[in-house]
């Protein structure tokens, strides 16, 4: 209906938006490649809305991680091969990581807005980003806003499968990931602490949870999530950090969890569905004179209006979402 | 730079950063009254942000297409409330989660703004300038504080001022006392989403001379912690906009120097003052006292 009114041929738009994400192994490829961060940020939006609270902040948080990313690929040009990777992995994973506990603290110690706060933290991240990146670590060779190439050894090699699109280990490590914490949040005593302290704070604390050392924590889990893209953009893709190079996969990934219902297979699924539809559409922009990727934003946040009132239809509050789960997960 | 020499010159600085001061807030003032209707009648509102960006929009392409910037500022204002109807729609009578809700109404803004730029402009990044004298010299700012006492005397003095405050402390006794709730509710989100919207209209029919991307920029959240700051209470909110307006300000100015006694500030950390201090002041003053008790609760008998 929207695309009727912009004057364009709805059929059209929808056939250019599957054909942009399935029509051949490469653009298969590249809806993976949009999927992998989204199956990074959903896990991250939605381990915080299992400990009670919102994560809008992931866009801050994987930008930290990828720029740590390729500030470790690029001062240790001399690291040997068989540690080079894990230690760019966990320099993302650990700035992404502090990023998310400082808005963790801030709410758990200060009771400040976790919302306002992750927002207010994505400008800094976006300020602090891209002046590392085009000062200390700016690429002199380049006309673009990015830092110098990674060294070799860092680098992640795409599978062959997909023509030559980005596709490689940064979609498994997604994926396996996602089981992780799939098996965290049910299998094991902090996961189910967290999960307490989403569905009912006060119980948790009467329970003797420490419910601010879990809101921080599920916080730097979440940073942490969200700066695993940093490990996929940088190190399977493009070998550099690019001021701007998240095309909103921050917010993307918030209707990824709540389409996904919080639960990692279903962030999953979300995520592949997301890829699916910004793949379509970055294809529109080119195909199609009026309408424009924007309809994917417009998608989301009907979607994300949608979920969130089919949360109160099935009981009160949002963590009534939770309590159906756990009584199906055990 | 290196005007800032001299005792001249810091008195025109401070002259110049105080009336930008006063400029720069008046989307903020707008902004935190709006946020201060819904949020005193028990509706949290992290949609602000997408509300303002609606009313940027809709401000500019009338002053662009009219050449009137009354007629812009009045289809911001209802470009605000129609955004803010569905937040409503979502929050009131489908009793959604508001904080989600919200942010989908913000996703929603920031999609649906370039999609119509587009149409329109055929560009999606910002539509096209509009001339000096159809835009707004000093009257938004004015019109900024007339609404601040305006709203001060609604709260205080009018029984709807009253009914707001109770729909948000205790909309139980509110019902009992045969006032509907949601409608009240309803009113305030309404109210909400015409100040957002005339705050966007400010941004882009007075401050700048266009509507460009995303130029919200984060102010509708600035303008909840002017809020939360204010505890609630429109003068006090509006005393922490010029605040907030004044590190813009400096913000603004800083980023002539590239230097300050010596040493260099990158533009980039100028840039992000405004949003640490935000932080900052959350983390310092955000107690839980003056807030509406019923806040965030959908209300049902």
């Amino acid at each position: 209906m929207i695309v009727w009114f912009a004057g364009e041929n709805p059929v059209q738009v929808l056939k250019i938006l599957v054909r942009g994400a399935f029509g051949s192994r490469y653009d298969l490829g590249m809806t993976l490649f949009y999927s992998t961060p989204l199956i990074f940020t959903g896990l991250s939006v939605a381990v915080v809305f299992r400990a009670g609270m919102f994560n809008v902040g992931a866009e801050g948080q994987l930008a930290v991680g990828a720029l740590a990313a390729a500030a470790v690929g690029m001062l240790f040009p001399g690291c040997p091969s068989i540690v080079a990777i894990p230690c760019a992995c966990i320099a993302a994973c650990i700035a992404g990581g502090v990023w998310g506990a400082i808005p963790g603290w801030l709410r758990a110690r200060r009771g400040s807005h976790e919302v306002i706060n992750t927002i207010m933290f994505n400008f800094i991240a976006a300020g602090l980003c891209s002046y590392l990146a085009l000062h200390p670590l700016r690429n002199r060779l380049s006309q673009n806003p990015e830092t110098s190439e990674i060294a070799s050894q860092f680098k992640l090699t795409p599978f062959p499968f997909f023509d030559g699109a980005p596709v490689g280990w940064g979609l498994l490590l997604a994926l396996v990931v996602a089981t992780l914490v799939w098996v965290f949040l049910w299998k094991s005593v902090t996961g189910f602490e967290w999960r307490a302290v989403g569905r009912n704070e006060d119980a948790a604390r009467v329970a003797g949870i420490d419910v601010e050392r879990s809101r921080i924590l599920a916080f730097s889990l979440a940073g942490a999530l969200a700066g695993m893209v940093g490990i996929a953009e940088v190190l399977g893709n493009s070998g550099r950090f690019r001021v701007g190079f998240s095309p909103e996969y921050g917010f993307i990934g918030i209707a990824v969890a709540l389409l996904g219902r919080n639960h990692p297979l279903g962030v999953v699924v979300a995520a592949l569905l997301f890829g699916a539809l910004h793949k379509g559409a970055s294809e529109l922009d080119m195909e199609s004179e009026r309408v424009t990727r924007e309809l994917s934003l417009i998608f989301q946040g009907l979607i994300i209006l949608c979920v969130s009132v089919e949360g109160f239809a099935n009981a009160s509050l949002l963590p009534g979402i939770f309590k159906r789960r756990t009584v199906e997960g055990g | 730079m290196e005007a800032a020499g001299g005792d001249y010159s810091v008195f025109v600085l401070l002259d110049e950063l105080g009336a930008s001061t006063l400029r720069v807030s008046t989307p903020l003032v707008f902004a935190a009254l709006g946020g201060l209707y819904s949020e005193r009648a028990g509706v949290v509102n992290i949609a602000l942000e997408g509300m303002m960006l609606v009313g940027a929009f809709g401000a500019a392409a009338t002053t662009l297409s009219t050449h009137n910037p009354w007629l812009g500022g009045a289809v911001g204002l209802a470009s605000g409330m129609a955004l803010a109807a569905i937040y409503g729609l979502f929050v009131i009578p489908l009793r959604a989660n508001q904080v989600v809700a919200g942010t989908a109404i913000n996703i929603l803004a920031m999609g649906i703004t370039p999609f119509l730029c587009k149409i329109l402009y055929h560009v999606t990044s910002s539509t096209p300038s509009i001339p000096l004298t159809e835009r707004f010299q000093f009257f938004p700012v004015l019109a900024a504080w007339v609404a601040v006492l305006l709203t001060w005397m609604i709260l205080q003095r009018t029984p709807g001022g009253l009914w707001l405050r109770f729909a948000g402390e205790n909309p139980h006794a509110l019902d009992a006392a045969g006032i509907p709730v949601n409608p009240v509710r309803w009113v305030a989100v309404l109210a909400s989403g015409a100040l957002a919207g005339l705050g966007g209209a400010t941004l882009s029919i007075f401050l700048s001379s266009s509507f460009s991307r995303n130029m919200t920029a984060g102010r509708g959240f600035m303008a909840l912690a002017a809020l939360i700051f204010g505890k609630w209470r429109p003068l006090h909110a509006a005393g922490a906009c010029l605040l907030f307006g004044f590190f813009e300000a400096a913000q603004i100015r800083l980023q002539g120097f590239s230097s300050l006694g010596g040493w260099s500030v990158p533009a980039e950390f100028v840039q992000v003052l405004p949003y640490v201090f935000t932080v900052l002041i959350l983390a310092g003053f955000a107690g839980q006292t003056g807030t509406p008790r019923a806040l965030g609760k959908p209300f049902s008998r």
